[in-house]
């Protein structure tokens, strides 16, 4: 009998029309690092979630043991009272206090009420040389960089009695040398009896610091591996992964390629405020007219950045590279400029990025179109009420009229209203990212035959997604990007989800 | 499929007019609630609140508050704010005086100037704001102290008084009329008021049979009727009043034009939209192609100019150039807008909302002035009329969208 510091049993969470985790059970060990891994949106963050009580108790079935006693969190700040840490993608630190200051927020040493701050200082100069992150406790969070952010974190949760520790892809945004010390860090953690539960992509990482690796999909867990013995490779985790059948999710076309639209040579983008830190690294990518392109990434690879980056330079510092749209070199430097030269690209978060959601269908559908609705600077009102209707028909986008309000519409006729507003300034390439996340399947079939529309017209489309399933089943051509790099070229034909994730995971020699 | 999409139009049909009004409670409610505190107000003051004399003098005496609103709540529905316009009525009273008083020039000299003047001190916030990036509440801060210096440096602290007639014109004269003042009807007043009235119904017609050609029309018929009648009477009415006075001011006649060119502006040009794209989001309108900084700017220029012209006109009214003119008209121009329905947030209001809620701030100060109430009821009242304005535009929004 293994001495098991968690038991998760039966765990089934559902959200309004989607079961995220359907009876799902794990065990971890204690003093193990236990791996959890499985494609984005496979339920891996809503089971932590689950775990570390932000889903209280209540909110789902099944049941919870830690060290041999049900628990039943009400909040995060049970979860931590009983040593369960969540360390999540995102830092949750706050940039202008010192680095102790966040490590004890919301903790404070106090001595009466007053904030004791040479206890503060002290403990947190041995948390951080426990850590082994050699910086002043006075310095601000701004002044260090993303990897020692993340030691940071990792302090801060060591300053709770930490006995499980839960991070969240916490490589992701690091670069190999502060990955490499992180690793050591939690193997160290490890030694010194902290029980870690690490979610990943990096399927190299898995193998070399994880004892177990659980598998999910679709919201189940399908296998536990034991890496211990070093007989499983990456290819044996990616069946795990990706193992589900293709059924017909997907409307048929007939794929009718011509000439070269847009190229995208030697694309090279630098964050925007951390000027050194390369995010696209001498991308090439070709589209041509009437084909359907896919780039498959992970989160953090550099996707969206790619796309926002060739959109205008509407993301990133210092790019170099050129564009050429039908064989002739580009510039488009500014949003403005890319559209007229015929670019469009669809936001991956529509709510936040994409559409005005106090303004009406009318007048979203019209916004990047303006300037043909108004050859001398004045709007011509009635016709674009009639353009906006037109693909209010078109589009089926449900609602009683195009003054309803954005805001008010589903995620799916969201999506239709700002494909509308794409397709009314009649680009030569679309590029759309996410274009289906959050929808349900019925518009996702009619999402992809517009899709499909837009090819048949001749239209060069790029897909991002993180759905390789997705991606298999709508684009002629899928490009891998891993950290910034394109990896692999495949023809929809060659591609396999294995194939797609080996590349995407690619590191660097 | 079809039954599903066309139930919600039919049943929108049913409800008809009420229905329409509910969608339009922001814009209908405004308007009820102006013509509510007039009667309330002549009912409280024993109907000396709308006289000819009186009316004339609430126009003359709020149309610079008037006229600041209009560049205000552009700057607003673009999600800024400016605090900075009533230092710069003060500056361009200044460069005024200075032209026209110590260098004896001709007032159009002065006009042009302090135009000029305004549209730079405006550059140098939109600068700031737009390609520094610097938020408008501390640029403007910052112009509401640099350009009252400036005014008083310029002025040596002394104010300057009188001005030439004809610069006083501007602010204090009226269009000419037949007879004396105060005695009769005059046909002159009475035909601008009926050219304007014919004017904005014909527009209004013509709109509405073009939507209606294409089929897009959503007015009911009635109301459109209702709507149209209730803005010819209304001018006609002010009309009337203003007549049996000294006739037109011309400063209202310059805020006539200026709304008139700024709703259009608003609604109907690119520049327009894309203010409302840019306070409704921000990277939505940016990824949309729309140059946002340059719009920004444009914007900063555009209230200098308008802080220019509700200088001059006040300058001229009050036939001085003080070092202390304009103080707090920042405040009252914004409280306008908000309680015309601009959103803090931005992306919501419009030129019209802006001048009802002035009017409805004009209404109140004039009429409780005349009920004898002191300042210090009178700011007391005011305050909480600008709470519950904006408590019922957030009650309105709450109730308007989903989650």
């Amino acid at each position: 009998m293994n001495d098991h510091i968690l038991e998760m049993r039966s765990i089934t969470k559902t959200f309004p029309g989607v079961k995220a985790l359907s009876d799902v059970t794990i065990q971890v060990e204690r003093g193990e690092v236990h791996a959890i891994c499985g494609e984005n949106g496979a339920g891996k963050s809503t089971l932590m979630k689950v775990l570390s009580g932000v889903y209280p108790h209540g909110d789902y079935e099944g049941q919870i043991i830690l060290e041999g006693e049900e628990v039943t969190f009400g909040s995060i700040r049970d979860s931590e009272k009983a040593g369960v840490v969540i360390i999540h993608q995102e830092l949750a630190l706050s940039p202008y206090l010192s680095i102790a200051e966040n490590i004890f927020l919301g903790n404070e040493r106090k001595s009466g009420l007053l904030i004791d701050w040479n206890a503060t200082n002290v403990q947190a100069a041995e948390l951080l040389r426990r850590v082994g992150l050699r910086e002043n406790p006075a310095t601000k969070i701004m002044d260090i960089g993303v990897g020692k952010q993340q030691l940071v974190e990792i302090a801060k949760a060591m300053s709770k009695d930490v006995k499980l520790l839960i991070l969240d892809e916490p490589t992701a945004a690091l670069n190999d040398e502060d990955s490499a010390h992180l690793l050591d860090l939690i193997r160290g953690l490890r030694d010194q009896g902290v029980t870690c539960i690490i979610i990943s992509h990096k399927l190299n990482e898995i193998r070399a610091i994880a004892n177990h690796v659980t598998v999910i999909r679709d919201g189940q867990v399908i296998e536990t591996l034991d890496l211990q013995s070093g007989e499983v490779s990456e290819d044996r985790i990616i069946k795990g992964m990706v193992g589900r059948e293709l059924t017909n999710r997907y409307p048929e076309r007939e794929s009718h390629i011509g000439a070269e639209v847009l190229r995208i040579e030697n694309w090279t983008v630098h964050h925007p405020q951390q000027h050194d830190r390369v995010v696209v690294d001498h991308a090439n990518v070709v589209v041509r007219a009437g084909e359907v392109v896919g780039i498959a990434g992970l989160m953090g690879a550099g996707r969206t950045e790619l796309a926002m980056s060739v959109f205008g330079h509407s993301y990133g510092s210092n790019i170099s590279g050129q564009l050429y749209l039908d064989g002739n070199p580009i510039e488009a430097k500014s949003t403005g400029a890319a559209i007229r030269h015929g670019i469009a690209y669809a936001t991956e978060d529509r709510k936040k990025y994409g559409l005005n959601l106090i303004e009406d269908i009318k007048r979203n559908i019209s916004l990047a179109g303006l300037p043909k609705l108004a050859p001398n600077g004045w709007v011509d009102g009635n016709r674009e009420t009639v353009v906006a209707n037109d693909y209010r028909r078109s589009m089926r986008i449900k609602a009683p009229s195009v003054a309803v309000k954005t805001g008010t519409l589903s995620g799916g006729n969201q999506q239709k209203v700002v494909l509308s507003k794409w397709m009314f300034t009649e680009p030569e390439v679309l590029i759309l990212d996410e274009p289906t996340r959050g929808i349900d399947v019925g518009a996702k079939f009619e999402i992809y035959g517009i899709i499909n529309q837009l090819v048949d017209a001749g239209k060069a489309v790029i897909v991002i997604s993180s759905e390789l399933p997705e991606l298999l089943g709508i684009c002629d051509r899928i490009y891998t990007l891993a950290e910034g790099r394109i990896t692999g070229d495949f023809p929809v034909a060659d591609a396999t989800p294995e194939t797609l994730i080996r590349y995407m995971t690619l590191e660097k020699d | 499929m079809s039954t599903e999409t066309t139930a919600p139009i039919k049943k929108a049909r049913e409800k008809g007019i009420v229905s329409y009004l509910m969608s339009q409670l922001r814009t209908v409610g405004l308007l009820v609630a102006f013509l509510v505190l007039l009667a309330l107000m002549q009912f409280l003051t024993d109907g000396s609140l709308l006289t000819p004399q009186n009316i004339t003098s609430v126009l003359n005496g709020n149309s610079y508050i008037l006229i600041l609103a209009i560049g205000m709540v552009m700057v607003i529905i673009a999600g800024h704010i400016d605090l900075s316009v009533g230092s710069v009525v003060a500056l361009i009273g200044a460069v005024t005086g200075v032209i026209t008083v110590t260098w004896g020039l001709p007032w159009w000299v002065a006009v042009i100037g302090g135009l000029f003047i305004g549209c730079v001190v405006g550059a140098w916030q939109g600068i700031w704001v737009a390609y520094v990036g610097i938020p408008a509440f501390i640029v403007t801060l910052g112009g509401m102290l640099t350009f009252r210096g400036l005014a008083q440096i310029t002025l040596g602290n002394i104010p300057i008084t009188p001005f030439p007639d004809s610069y006083v014109a501007i602010g204090a004269g009226f269009l000419p009329r037949m007879g004396e003042r105060g005695v009769g009807v005059d046909p002159i007043t009475m035909a601008i008021g009926a050219i304007v009235a014919a004017v904005l119904v014909v527009l209004e017609v013509r709109e509405r049979m073009g939507r209606q050609k294409l089929g897009l029309e959503q007015e009911p018929q009635a109301w459109f009727i209702v709507r149209a009648a209730v803005t010819a009477a209304f001018i006609l009415l002010v009309a009337w009043q203003l007549s049996q006075y000294a006739g037109i001011p011309i400063i209202v006649v310059v805020l006539g034009v200026l709304v008139a060119i700024y709703t259009t502006v608003m609604n109907r040009s690119v520049f327009g939209r894309s203010v409302y794209a840019r306070g409704g989001n921000l990277t939505a309108a940016k990824l949309s192609g729309i140059n946002t900084k340059k719009i920004d700017f444009l914007l900063f220029v555009n209230n200098g100019f308008i802080g220019a012209i509700a200088g001059i006109a006040f300058t001229a009214r009050s036939n001085s150039a003080g070092p202390n003119a304009g103080n707090m008209f920042e405040l009252d121009a914004i409280a306008a807008c908000f309680i015309g329905g601009a959103a803090v947030t931005g992306g919501v209001g419009t030129v019209i909302g802006a001048m009802l809620g002035g009017l409805i701030m004009a209404t109140l100060n004039f009429g409780m002035y005349l009920m004898g109430l002191g300042s210090d009821v009178q700011q007391f009242i005011k305050g909480l009329v600008l709470l519950a304005a904006v408590a019922f535009d957030v009650f309105n929004k709450s109730r308007g969208v989903r989650n």
